[in-house]
């Protein structure tokens, strides 16, 4: 039985394809549930009875736990599935696993994969809810909801803020997710990193192209600070950390010649003395643990928005209480 | 009149002398204001407490402490309705509620399933001394063994009527009006 479209639709894919409306919706909501984490017994009944599934295809520790924790807050019972790369991959191996899930009855599916698209792929294919928690170089919706969350919660509206985001843009999702968002809300955007990491024509996606941190940071109110991946200097984007830090790195000194203040955003796990410096990373700018704190409450909220009820019994419910 | 108006059923001095004598009543019960705190169900029932508690302090007494619970997310029929796209806040006084006298405020009372909700997410904040039930409008229509302790109004309205209480600054003016329920967006 397929669960009809809320406000959200049945799924959160990514945000290219929400209106800033429900972006903003989905904002508030997770503003109000912030309280809700602060409360002796951090726990409503929302989504009683529903079952999830955490299925990750990939190592993850922040967003996994981040969305269990959203996900027990709302006292939905929760089982995760760890599945390692080589054993399971996409296509049809994918989908049976979610069959087999599903004849387990479940509601909905947080799914954390390496392929491009597998969210979408599996959402099409089962009547559950499916949450991205990340596919590939795709989108990382919640990992762009809750920057925008801690944007809001610092600037106080993201309309007009210049935004920058630092790194390897080419394979990074939380980019994607990011650039969408700010764009959808009103910001200016851009990118800063070493060109190899830069995806092809990337100006298309609206935004601006920094080759030098300097110019970036002069030009920001806010910086998004991707993490390097290891990966990514043994396959010869760049040269060496050392080297990309020199050019790239996020320091104290170059944020000190920032014409005004500028907020310092970075989705973890950091590179300590690469991408940002610890100085900067444990600094008064930082406000990357205000992001980890932001996640539950944006998860909770998606969760909340996605879980939505019948429209043949809205009249009658309508009546009461 | 003609069907489709909404008729008057208290003006602004009425809500005003009905409060006064909701906030003496609520005073002689506990015997006295300390302890008490006044709880307000989101959206009227926040501006209704305030002006209990402006009440009661006006008359001598001590102000009692004022919140307010947002009972949506504890509603019994929330996956029927689809969810709010914004929920209000649920916001207690810091002192907690253990062993205080929580009055539950709202505009209206009808089903009891708002004030069952609301008992349910007080039972997760804390064990009060006492719980009660303090509404403007008691319309009747009950689905549940819920009563008030202190009602500023009774009516019977009947099932495809609805009893609204105006408030600033929800509202422009104090008022309460029976209309006919409305089809869409209630």
């Amino acid at each position: 039985m397929t669960p009809p479209p809320t406000f959200l639709g049945k799924d959160l894919i990514g945000l290219e394809h929400l209106q800033a409306e429900q972006i903003r919706a989905i904002l508030d909501t997770a503003e109000t549930f912030k309280e809700i984490s602060e409360r002796p017994i951090k726990k409503v009944p929302v989504l009683r009875g529903k079952t999830i599934v955490n299925l990750f295809f990939e190592p993850s520790t922040r967003t996994r736990i981040s969305f269990e924790f959203a996900e027990k807050r709302l006292s939905a019972d929760t089982v995760n599935v760890a599945a390692t790369g080589s054993s399971v991959t996409k296509g049809e191996t994918l989908v049976d696993t979610a069959r087999n899930l599903e004849a387990m009855r479940i509601d909905m599916v947080v799914i954390r994969h390496s392929a491009s698209g597998a969210a979408r792929f599996l959402a099409e294919r089962i009547p559950s809810n499916v949450i991205n928690a990340g596919d590939g170089r795709h989108e990382h919706p919640t990992q762009g909801l809750l920057d925008l969350l801690t944007i809001r919660d610092h600037r106080g509206a993201i309309e007009g803020l210049k935004v920058c985001i630092v790194g390897d843009v080419l394979h990074s999702r939380v980019a994607r997710s990011n650039i969408w968002g700010l764009l959808k809300l009103g910001a200016e955007v851009a990118v800063c990193g070493p060109a190899t990491l830069m995806p092809a024509a990337v100006e298309t996606l609206g935004v601006r192209f920094f080759r030098r941190i300097e110019d970036a940071i002069e030009w920001a109110d806010v910086l998004n600070v991707l993490r390097l991946q290891l990966e990514r200097m043994h396959a010869g984007y760049v040269p060496s950390l050392r080297e990309y830090n020199r050019f790239f790195g996020v320091s104290k000194e170059r944020l000190a010649a920032a014409p005004r203040d500028v907020l310092v955003l970075h989705p973890g796990p950091m590179n300590r003395g690469v991408e940002i410096d610890s100085d900067v990373a444990d600094g008064p700018c930082s406000v990357i643990l205000d992001q980890v704190t932001n996640g539950v409450a944006v998860r909770m909220a998606v969760l909340y928005l996605l879980a939505g009820g019948r429209p043949e019994t809205a009249e009658a419910a309508k009546a009461g209480p | 009149m003609s069907p489709g108006t909404p008729r008057e059923l208290m003006d602004a001095r009425a809500v005003e002398g009905a409060l006064a004598r909701m906030a003496r009543e609520l005073v002689e019960r506990n015997g006295g204001a300390g302890d008490m705190l006044l709880i307000g169900v989101h959206r009227r029932g926040v501006p209704l407490s305030e002006r209990l508690a402006d009440e009661i302090e006006r008359t001598g007494g001590e102000r009692p402490p004022v919140g307010s619970l947002d009972i949506t997310l504890y509603r019994d029929d929330l996956m029927a309705i689809g969810p709010r796209p914004v929920v209000g806040e649920t916001r207690l006084p810091g002192s907690g509620i253990d062993g205080r006298v929580v009055v539950i405020v709202d505009d209206v009372l009808y089903t009891g399933r708002t004030v069952r909700a609301a008992l349910d997410e007080l039972a997760d904040f804390g064990r009060p001394a006492r719980i009660t039930l303090c509404v403007l409008v008691d319309r009747g229509g009950r689905e549940l063994p819920i009563q008030p302790d202190v009602v500023g109004m009774r009516v019977d309205a009947a099932a495809d009527e609805r009893v609204e209480v105006l408030v600033p600054p929800l509202d422009d003016r104090l008022g309460v009006v029976v209309a006919p329920r409305q089809e869409a967006g209630a």
